[in-house]
């Protein structure tokens, strides 16, 4: 009877073709994007994680403002070259120092243009970001110091301006300036926001603050401390001079912060983290969206249905085995639904990921979860309309209107 | 001589709908023996309580009150699943407005009931053929309902309660739906499945021409029956 059942079921399920086929939609659309959303997501967070270790846990990042969400406070005052030589002269067991700025401009070359990262920056910034060169050299000490107009670039930037020809010794333009390109950074890919960290040009901090920034800020500083083990000490001493040099009074606030790659890592993720929930929250709605488009659908139905409950019921058909045909027939749908539906997640997931670079994290609560929901859609909305239905006298079910 | 019971026994059973303003005794108190083997017909004007009461012998409805006894067994004791049983092995019904399964063939409407008595899918087959056959319609068994004519689905309802070979085969209005010659048709085969099988048949129909074939005519009228005669045309 067991057989029987499955094949009333499935007969059901093949006679009302539209009503099954809108029902599997809601749960696919419902379970497939819970999947790959969660999945992407977690996805962005390895990545960033991962990203932000390979730099090094002896590097320490020095910003205005605070960290995380308001970073880009308004009021928090820029860094200047005072700021930086302080660091670097007064600072001890420090590796290198790095002064930032950076901005986005268009580069020319021949009849190819290009809207790059600017950085304007000295040598220490291939120390800091443990940066190699791939043909050509570092900035010379004339050359930083004389704010002259020479360039390092990255490998697209290398890719798409120049293709198959030499960039070392060649000129492009950088906004209204002309400028030599002196190097080429070796690649580094893309960095945890799916930000291509190749798409860049270095300069020296000088040029770029005379010829593009027009002041002489700096945004940021990248500090290395000389051995992993000092990283904290050398942070608690760089919050003490910065708040020396900035004047800030004992009991207020720093209006700068002083970061390592934990805190930094830790900053990011609690972003893609919330993404993730954002996500996830998108995704829920969604499968919410489909729970409610299948009961619209089974009540829709619900009349047909009753009256082929009360057909089966008068010509003999107990209670029970007309329940357990709207069982199975529920439970074959989700089922169906479901593993489509996780099918349909895991592969816009691995698409995505592809595209993005990022690793392919499966989250198996997550996967059983929305098939446990879609399974709980289905037979509450299949099989308990039903229940009452079965309820009834026949003639009652027969004339359900 | 020990009598056996009669098949079907109504004592005093009433039915109404409704409450207060709008109470309405569809059956007001019906007394009715129907012995094995007979050919009733039941007629009556139209709202005279025809069908509540097929439908209560039919086990497809409870009485408000009286008794039914089928084979001696009060009905009104059994419960869900003795009734399913009841209808199962015991009556084939066809109603008044056919209820066939949407988007299903006709040889599948008339195999359902076979599926519930558990028999297997090729004997089944070959019956529900077999009973498509004998109502004429073997050249439509892959149709479903809504290719077929109204006569025509009338006719599958028959062959669905008939594939069975039913004790009792309940059939309300079987003609009212098709030309006179189809009805003829139908009436010979009701005819015919009471002398042979020794089906018993109660049907409902308006038409007196029909009701000559049954071998017993009861007249309902507001809820209780008029009269109760035996068809004085049909020869023994
Ligand atoms: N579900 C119901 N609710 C309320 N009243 C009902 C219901 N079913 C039947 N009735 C009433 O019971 C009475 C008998 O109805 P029934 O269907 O038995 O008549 P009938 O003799 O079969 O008529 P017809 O020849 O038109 O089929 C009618 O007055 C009808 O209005
Ligand atoms: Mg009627």
């Amino acid at each position: 009877m067991i057989y029987e059942t499955l094949k009333l079921a499935l007969q059901a399920i093949r006679r009302n073709v539209l009503r099954s086929f809108l029902t599997l939609l809601g749960i696919v659309i419902g379970v497939g994007a819970v999947i790959a959303m969660v999945t992407i997501g977690n996805g962005t967070t390895a990545k960033i994680e991962e990203q932000m270790s390979k730099l090094g846990s002896n590097l320490l990042f020095v910003i205005p403002g605070q960290l995380g969400p308001r970073r880009a406070s308004a009021t928090a005052q820029p860094f200047d070259a005072r700021d930086v030589d302080a660091l670097r002269d007064q600072l001890r067991n420090v590796q290198a120092v790095a002064p930032v700025s950076s901005s986005s401009k268009t580069i020319v070359f021949g009849s190819e243009n290009r809207s790059v990262t600017v950085i304007g920056t000295d040598n220490g910034y291939f120390t800091t970001q443990a940066l190699d060169i791939t043909d050509g050299r570092q900035f010379l000490d004339s050359e930083l110091r004389g704010g002259q107009a020479v360039c390092l670039i990255g490998e697209t930037v290398r890719e798409k301006l120049f293709g198959s020809l030499n960039p070392v010794g060649a000129t492009i333009r950088v906004d209204t300036v002309s400028c030599d390109v002196i190097g080429l950074l070796a690649a580094k890919g893309q960095s945890g926001f799916g930000q291509d960290q190749d798409d860049v040009v270095l300069m020296p901090l000088r040029t770029f603050q005379r010829r593009l920034a027009g002041n002489s800020d700096i945004g940021r500083i990248y500090v290395s401390a000389a051995t992993k083990d000092e990283t904290a000490k050398v942070q608690k001493d760089i919050e003490w001079l910065l708040r020396e040099r900035r004047r800030i009074t004992a009991g207020k606030d720093d209006d700068f912060a002083v970061a390592d790659m934990q805190q930094i890592i830790s900053a990011q993720t609690a972003t893609t983290s919330s993404m993730t929930i954002l996500l996830g929250a998108v995704a829920g709605v969604s499968l919410l969206v489909g729970g409610i488009g299948i009961m619209n659908i089974m009540l829709v139905s619900v009349t047909e249905r009753t009256r082929e409950i009360g057909i089966r019921l008068a010509i003999g058909a107990t209670e029970n085995q007309v329940l357990m045909q709207f069982l199975v027939e529920a439970v074959v749908l989700s089922l169906i639904g479901g593993v489509s539906g996780v099918v349909l997640g895991l592969g816009l997931a691995g698409t995505a990921v592809g595209l993005m670079r990022i690793p392919f994290i499966l989250d198996a609560d997550i996967v059983l979860l929305a098939f446990g929901f879609s399974a709980l859609i289905g037979v509450v909305f299949g099989y308990f309309p039903a229940r009452r239905a079965a309820h009834l006298n026949p003639i009652e079910a027969l004339r359900h209107e | 001589m020990a009598t056996d019971p009669p098949l079907i026994a109504f004592d005093a059973v009433t039915k109404s709908y409704g409450t207060g303003e709008a109470l309405v005794h569809a059956l007001a108190g019906v007394d009715l023996r129907i012995d094995e083997g007979e050919f009733v017909a039941i007629m009556g004007p139209s709202g005279s309580g025809k069908s509540t009461c097929m439908n209560i012998i039919g086990s497809l409805d409870t009485p408000s009150s009286g008794s039914y006894r089928f084979k001696g067994v009060d009905v009104g004791t059994l419960n869900r699943d003795q009734l399913a049983l009841l209808r199962r092995h015991y009556l084939g019904f066809v109603f008044q407005g056919f209820n066939l399964l949407a988007r299903t063939t006709a040889v599948e409407n008339v195999e359902l009931p076979l599926i519930y008595r558990g028999m297997r899918a090729a004997e089944r087959r070959e019956r529900a053929l077999q009973a498509l056959e004998s109502v004429g319609l073997a050249d439509r068994a892959t149709h479903t309902p809504n290719e077929l004519s109204g006569g025509q689905q009338q006719r599958v309802a028959i062959a669905r309660a008939i594939v069975t070979d039913p004790y009792v085969l309940l059939a309300d209005e079987p003609t009212g739906n098709v030309d006179t010659k189809t009805s003829v048709a139908i009436m010979e085969l009701l005819a015919r499945l009471n002398a042979d099988r020794g089906i018993t048949i109660l049907m409902v129909t308006h038409e007196p021409d029909m009701a000559e074939y049954a071998q017993r005519i009861i007249q309902f009228r507001d809820g209780l029956i008029d009269s109760d005669a035996r068809n004085g045309k049909v020869s023994a």
